[in-house]
């Protein structure tokens, strides 16, 4: 069995009188990605949130490569930090930056390279990333939707992190998009052997990057395995979610 | 902890061979990184790598020695040693080269000729704001005279709501400052009057002053800097968020859901805010009258019914709708204006507050010529 690059127990999360997460226990194992669903509001962000540190949780304990991560504070969370790379759901683009600088923004903070260097490689993330090199000099506002999506990935890849945390990132793209997303998702991933965390509805991109599946329902984890194992399972929201037209045809196309 | 990358480089015969060791990610790459990008292989056609002694390798590794290969002109870069993942990279970082068109984005600036540039782009800009200004000015007051011929179109919950939130709740800040002013003048008339052994004139003055000017200008300097923002901010964030194509879209009209309200709110409310002013300005010039000239309250208010103009209150309270307006109208334009960005939006508010504070100045200076010559 591989080794587990993010370990969650007993977690507790909540608004004033809102629980989002109770007693969840979560498991994601190196280098694989590991696809997060459930229902709208049922706190997919919000465990995200947890485990990078936004969300400070009532209780329980996230450990990364095996280091307690709740609760760091100052130099100790900036040094977590350079583990993972974020892309929010919204993209959280910085809007009076342009695109070239948002992805040399976390170089800056965490390397000494030069700043011509820097340009060069931000813009090599950015063509990584699928994106024009020229959309480089441009401010977020100015973008499409897909396209602040892909400048977000560029800016959760400038460190070429280990763990990548992805918030539905394929949610309102086109399907060949989504499609592209997907594969360099996938070819990321094999090439710098990252670990992925992945909040995502587009059961396409379940069935084509997703090693594994986690089903988040009633505040904990309701069911953890393969497409096929949770396809398997008895569990009504499980069976609607895979068994609509729409899991059917993602299945089919897998196939 | 992770190693120093070190590399070396051999040339035989048009040949390179680059070898490459230790942790290449992108914390360590300093070390080497401008270095290699001047180093300068002359004549090479193949580049050869020995990634065999490589610890980490990431993107911004590949990319370095991509470049180098780039900068060679070389295509095809010969892998030797390494892992699968590594030998991904290269070729990712060979794909994604940039093509050559793309690699000169600095223009030089011609210092002269910005300028003059700048210069003109501005005043064109200045101009368009006016003109822009008095169509929305012309605009809104179209849609607050249907919302007057047709009441059922007005909103008045939103109305009341602005009446409270930048009426009633402006009057503590409005009272307290006009009282402090008020006083001001009162000092200033005493020191300066008692030299001519003049001071009960001290109360023509601070009557006049408030009356005409202080009370009404305080109030709309600083319900430029407390009102206008925040109309500018509401409306703006509003923009950000595309909630004002929404309601377009819903068949609302932004003119009479959000600046119709305002404006009448403004245009009531300012008047009462003057009043309010007046009031405590003339309060604090009573009270260093009394504290320190000795004139008892009631003289003093006898005095100002009986030697101060009314007038004077006229014209001071004249200018006060024109003043709220001027609020409104600056504060809703600024926010319809803001764009998709952050930026837009303190731009947008920055410029409101400096064009509310510059029209409630001139204007007041126009009033000002306008009642001279009325002789009031
Ligand atoms: N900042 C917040 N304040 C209060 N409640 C929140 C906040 N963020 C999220 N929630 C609540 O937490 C729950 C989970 O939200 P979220 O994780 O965003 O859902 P999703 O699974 O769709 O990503 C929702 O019920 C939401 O109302
Ligand atoms: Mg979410």
């Amino acid at each position: 069995m591989a080794k587990v690059a993010i370990k969650v127990r007993d977690l507790r999360t909540s608004y004033s009188s809102h629980v989002v997460h109770e007693h969840l226990d979560m498991d994601v194992y190196e280098g694989e990605i590991v696809g997060v669903i459930g229902p709208s509001g049922s706190g997919k962000s919000v465990l995200l949130r947890a485990i990078v540190g936004l969300k400070k949780p009532d209780c329980g304990t996230v450990e990364v490569y095996g280091e307690n991560v709740t609760g760091l504070e100052g130099d100790e969370l900036r040094e977590v930090q350079t583990l993972w790379g974020i892309m929010f759901q919204d993209g959280a683009l910085f809007s009076n930056l342009t695109v070239r600088e948002n992805v040399m923004a976390p170089m800056r903070e965490h390397t000494d390279l030069s700043k011509p260097f820097m340009r060069q490689l931000a813009d090599q993330k950015i063509r990584m990333a699928g994106l024009e090199t020229s959309a480089g000099d441009k401010f977020p506002s100015d973008l499409s939707g897909g396209m602040r999506k892909r400048a977000a990935l560029a800016r959760a890849l400038a460190l070429d992190p280990p763990i990548l945390f992805l918030d539905e990132p394929t949610a309102g793209l086109d399907p060949i998009t989504a499609g592209a997303f997907d594969k360099l998702v996938r070819d990321l991933q094999q090439s710098l052997s990252l670990t992925v965390f992945l909040v995502t509805h587009d059961l396409d991109t379940l069935a084509a990057t997703c090693d594994r599946i986690v089903a988040l329902g009633d505040k904990r984890v309701v069911a953890a395995g393969t497409m096929d194992e949770l396809r398997a399972m008895d569990q009504p929201w499980l069976q609607e979610y895979f068994g609509g037209p729409r899991g059917r045809a993602a299945a089919a196309g897998v196939k | 902890m992770p190693t120093a990358p070190r590399y070396h480089l051999n040339v035989t015969d048009h040949r390179a061979k680059l070898v490459i060791e230790g942790d290449w990610t992108v914390h360590t790459l300093s070390a080497v990184q401008p270095e290699l990008s001047h180093l300068e292989a002359a004549d090479v056609q193949a580049l050869e790598v020995d990634l065999t002694g490589v610890g980490r390798f990431d993107t911004a590794a590949a990319f370095l020695i991509d470049r180098f290969a780039c900068v060679q002109g070389i295509d095809a870069i010969e892998v030797e040693g390494g892992s699968d993942g590594m030998r991904q990279l290269l070729t990712q970082a060979a794909s994604l080269r940039p093509k050559p068109q793309e690699e000169t984005p600095h223009e030089e600036p011609h210092g002269l000729v910005d300028l003059l540039e700048r210069t003109g782009r501005t005043t064109s800009s200045l101009v368009n704001e006016v003109v822009d200004t008095l169509a929305f000015f012309g605009e809104t007051l179209m849609s607050m005279f249907m919302a007057l011929v047709r009441p059922t179109r007005m909103r008045w919950t939103a109305l009341v709501a602005v009446m409270e939130d930048s009426g009633l709740d402006a009057v503590p800040i409005v009272a307290f400052l006009s009282f402090f002013v008020g006083m001001v003048i009162a000092f200033i008339g005493a020191s300066t009057l008692s030299e001519f052994g003049a001071t009960i004139f001290t109360v023509e003055l601070v009557g006049i002053a408030v009356l005409r000017e202080f009370g009404v200008v305080l109030t709309a300097v600083i319900l430029a800097g407390r009102t206008n923002s925040a109309f500018t901010a509401q409306i703006g964030a509003m923009r950000m968020r595309q909630e004002v194509d929404a309601m377009t879209t819903l068949g609302l009209d932004p003119m009479d859901v959000l600046v119709v309200p305002r404006a009448f709110a403004m245009l009531i409310m300012t008047p009462v805010l003057t009043l309010v002013a007046m009031l405590f300005g003339i309060g604090g010039g009573a009270f260093v009258s009394w504290v320190a000239l000795d004139i008892n309250p009631t003289v003093f208010l006898n005095r100002i019914q009986e030697f101060v103009p009314i007038e004077n209150f006229w014209v001071g309270m004249s200018k006060a709708p024109v003043f709220g307006m001027i609020v409104a109208l600056v504060g809703c334009r600024q926010g319809l204006l803001v764009g998709g960005s952050v930026q837009s939006l303190g731009r947008s508010t920055t410029k409101s507050v400096v064009q509310a504070l510059f029209s409630v100045i001139v204007i007041d200076a126009l009033f000002a010529v306008f009642y001279m010559e009325l002789g009031w």
